[in-house]
């Protein structure tokens, strides 16, 4: 587990957070520009020192300041990428990718050159020099370089924002196989829903340096009380595994989690059992009081009204709904809530007219 | 060749006493230069003034403010005297003392530039990847900072062959100790020796354009950060 | 009546820059350099000067080989105090100078001078005990008290025994410096750098007996470029009067 309690006062903000995190799995620290979620990863990683803080990764105490403890940055075992990669000017793509492997004794290498060069593509760029090396090339070998010390935490500070779509489009396939291949712990810090959706499997929520909540993926971006359902991208992650392919028709047959439900997906053949991640928004979520009955959309679920809040705007309001333990939500006119009266408890059908497949 | 052996002495004394002042700024220098360009004390500013005055204030000020200190009344000259080392002027250790007070700033100033041009990025990297903060001086630091070592090095070394007002104050113009090549220059034209003046002083031009030269000439352009 | 106004006013102004033209033919300046050893006499002659006679003194003090240079290459002076007769005589063979100007203002007096009180006897024997760490003198090939020095030393024997020890001063002044300061426990300066008024201003000293070295006759002489300055040969012609000659001897010269 990754537990820490963080007090810190600069002229004009505040950082007070007191969280427990999965020591496992990708953990998102997600927010807004000056939320806090930097100083936090660079708390974490002993870069910035709170006046009053408590880290302890797994088994190991970073920083205790009741009792004066304070391990020195490099002398703790975390691996951190920056936001613009900042590879070593002075040496090759060989050189900085050692830099941090040299200084690690033979016993402790869990992650070799090979693994890590194979992971992130970057065989063929060995010998260059960073000047020589697109953004997207950069900031690969930055995420190896950090991956060589074998470190007990990866700190990723949004690693993706100085980059363009097309690079990030091409990195994230990178991160997602990071995520599945290592058993390394990852702090992701990432304004981005998109990226949070893909990768993360617990969220923080950081506003003002406060954290407004802290909890896994799925149940947390599904919470009405939380600004992440106000967005124009609000909606839900699910965790779905293959459970049929219609080659015919060419549609991916998704199961949710503990459940017979299945959702269908326009997608390349896959095999059955392959554990799959969706995004679901909630604009694409309509609600029906019948079932059956001819339409174009794909998926009709059926599910049971939660809670209901206000949305961004007066016309619409936000539903929660649950279909059979996986959480949805559907964003529809007041009006339609009043014409249907849906109300806590109500049985309804879910129309979901678009599922997005997150890789 | 119209060079005396008492010129060619000048010259030996000359490039010793530059090339002893440059190495003993360059490890003064270094860590001076570090504080002052990543502290956020207030006392950057007047310790990067004091560092500075060898800029403004004129060699003859220096030299003769040295003379009293290094003389039996003085700071310097008490404290050598009580180490049983005498009274430094008069001395190459004289020499050095003052050449490396005069030539500061010609070293300290370019280090400082280079250190805080690197920026706190790279020394935050480097501590990411297991460096504690000596290794990363060697291995981060000084080689991003090259360019300015190089220029500081050449700086320090020529302003002190060019030395001559602090020479004059406190050197006694003795032969193979303090007799340095501008002060063998001036005391040529003193004594009508026009010759040997020219000679001289045309070998020191010569010298002084040849390092400014590869100084110019070499200077790469700044490694992108990247 | 215009035009007699304008004529009025031309007048007027006519006058105006004539006395401002003519009125300092009252007052000129005359640019003088001066022997370092020789500072203070003419700084005391200067006062009296500019009263006796209305022109000012615009004086530069060093050495006299720099003079020598500079005066060879264009400096604007017009009279030389020289430290010795050897320059004004070869300035005088290289037709810079106005012939029959130069005459001999002082004839200079060596000592054997310690900031220390009492390091120095009356006799000078604390040279040869040789228990000091330097001795100060002026660089003999540029000043003619370092040349008296080293005379002095060569006639006492001791040449080869103190070369060691001695450090040399630029000029008068800087051999002077050296031992004010402490940095040489003694030096040989000139007299009237530390005398006044028949005594020993501060320190001790062995006021070296002319027959020790050459005489350091001090010659004046005016420059070419001083021709034309009524003042330039007032100057001369002070030097050798009876005021100048009484503050001359006050400072440990002779004339």
């Amino acid at each position: 587990m990754i537990e820490m309690r963080l007090k810190l006062r600069y002229p004009g903000f505040a950082l007070d957070v007191d969280l427990q995190l999965p020591g496992r799995g990708v953990t998102a620290l997600y927010g807004q520009s000056g939320s806090g979620k930097t100083t936090c990863l660079r708390c974490v990683a002993g870069l910035e020192r709170a006046e009053h803080g408590f880290i302890q990764v797994n088994d190991e105490i970073w920083q205790d300041s009741e009792n004066k403890v304070f391990v020195a940055p490099h002398k703790r075992a975390l691996g951190y990428v920056f936001q613009e990669a900042s590879l070593f000017p002075h040496l090759s793509v060989l050189a900085n990718l050692e830099f941090g492997l040299k200084r690690i004794p033979k016993p402790q290498r869990r992650v070799d050159m090979a693994h890590a060069t194979e992971l992130l593509g970057i065989s063929h760029l060995l010998d260059r020099h960073p000047q020589h090396l697109s953004g997207g090339e950069r900031q690969r070998v930055g995420i190896a370089r950090a991956l060589l010390t074998s470190p007990k935490l990866l700190l990723m500070d949004e690693p993706l924002a100085a980059l363009d779509a097309q690079r990030k489009r091409e990195i994230l396939p990178y991160l997602q196989r990071l995520h599945d291949e290592l058993e390394i712990p990852v702090l992701y810090v990432s304004h981005s829903q998109d990226e949070v959706a893909r990768l993360a499997d617990h969220i923080v929520l950081l506003s003002n340096g406060k954290a407004l909540a802290s909890g896994p993926i799925g149940q947390t971006l599904a919470r009405l009380d939380l600004p992440l359902a106000m967005g124009d991208d609000a909606g839900v992650v699910i965790e779905g595994h293959v459970s049929a392919y219609d080659a015919d028709y060419q549609l991916l047959s998704l199961q949710l989690p503990d459940t017979a439900l299945n959702i269908r997906v326009p997608h390349t053949p896959l095999d059955a059992g392959q554990a799959l991640r969706c995004k679901v928004q909630a604009r694409d979520v309509s609600l029906s009081l019948h079932g059956a009955g001819q339409s174009s959309i794909l998926n009709r679920l059926p599910v049971t009204v939660v809670s209901e809040m206000n949305a961004d705007n007066a016309a619409h309001v936000l539903i929660r709904l649950d279909a059979a333990g996986t959480p949805l939500l559907a964003r529809i006119t007041r009006y339609s809530r009043d014409q249907l009266n849906v109300h806590p408890g109500q049985q309804l059908w879910a129309q979901i007219k678009a599922v997005a497949v997150l890789a | 060749m119209s060079l005396s052996s008492a010129d060619y002495s000048a010259i030996w004394l000359t490039l010793k006493l530059a090339s002893l002042t440059t190495v003993i700024l360059l490890i003064v220098g270094t860590p001076i230069a570090l504080w002052l360009a990543r502290t956020g004390s207030w006392l950057r500013g007047p310790v990067g003034a004091i560092v500075a005055l060898p800029l403004v204030l004129p060699p003859t000020v220096i030299g003769f403010y040295l003379l009293l200190a290094l003389g039996p009344h003085g700071l310097i000259g008490q404290l050598s005297q009580s180490l049983g080392l005498g009274t430094l002027t008069f001395s190459f250790a004289g020499l050095v003392i003052g050449s490396v007070l005069y030539s500061m700033p010609f070293v300290v100033q370019p280090l400082q530039n280079a250190f805080s041009a690197i920026g706190t990025r790279p020394l935050e990297v480097a501590a990411t990847l297991r460096a504690n903060p000596w290794d990363t001086f060697f291995s981060v630091t000084l080689p991003l900072a090259r360019p300015g070592v190089i220029t500081a090095t050449i700086l320090g070394f020529a302003h002190t062959v060019g030395e001559f007002g602090v020479v004059l104050m406190i050197g006694g113009n003795i032969p193979e100790k303090t007799r340095v090549v501008s002060v063998q220059i001036y005391d040529h034209v003193e004594a009508m020796e026009y010759a040997q003046a020219h000679w001289l002083a045309g070998a020191m031009l010569v010298f002084s354009f040849a390092v400014l030269l590869a100084l110019y000439s070499s200077r790469k352009t700044k490694a992108g950060w990247s | 009546m215009i035009i007699r106004a304008s004529r009025f006013a031309s007048a007027c102004l006519a006058s105006l820059v004539a006395v401002f033209a003519f009125g300092s033919a009252q007052a000129d300046e005359v640019q003088v350099a001066v022997a370092a050893n020789f500072t203070a006499p003419i700084q005391a002659i200067a006062a009296d000067f500019e009263k006796d006679t209305g022109h000012k003194l615009v004086t530069s003090f060093g050495a006299t080989g720099q003079f020598y240079t500079q005066i060879k290459n264009g400096a604007p002076f017009e009279v030389l105090l020289s430290a010795d007769d050897s320059t004004p005589q070869k300035l005088e063979a290289e037709g810079e100078t106005i012939k029959g100007s130069r005459f001999t203002y002082a004839v200079g007096t060596l000592a054997l001078w310690s900031a220390k009180e009492g390091y120095v006897d009356a006799k000078g024997d604390v040279l040869k005990k040789n228990e000091y760490q330097h001795l100060s003198i002026a660089n003999p090939k540029a000043a003619p008290y370092g040349l008296a020095a080293t005379q002095v030393l060569a006639k006492e024997g001791l040449s080869d025994k103190v070369k060691d020890k001695i450090v040399e001063g630029q000029n008068i002044t800087q051999a002077y410096q050296f031992v004010s300061t402490g940095n040489a426990e003694l030096g040989f300066v000139a007299l009237s750098q530390i005398y006044k008024d028949g005594k020993i201003t501060s320190g001790s000293a062995w006021i070296v007996p002319a027959s020790l070295h050459d005489p350091i006759k001090q010659d004046a002489v005016i420059l070419n470029k001083g021709m034309d300055n009524p003042a330039a040969k007032a100057l001369v012609d002070y030097l050798k009067g009876p005021k100048a000659a009484a503050v001359i001897k006050s400072y440990g010269y002779e004339i």
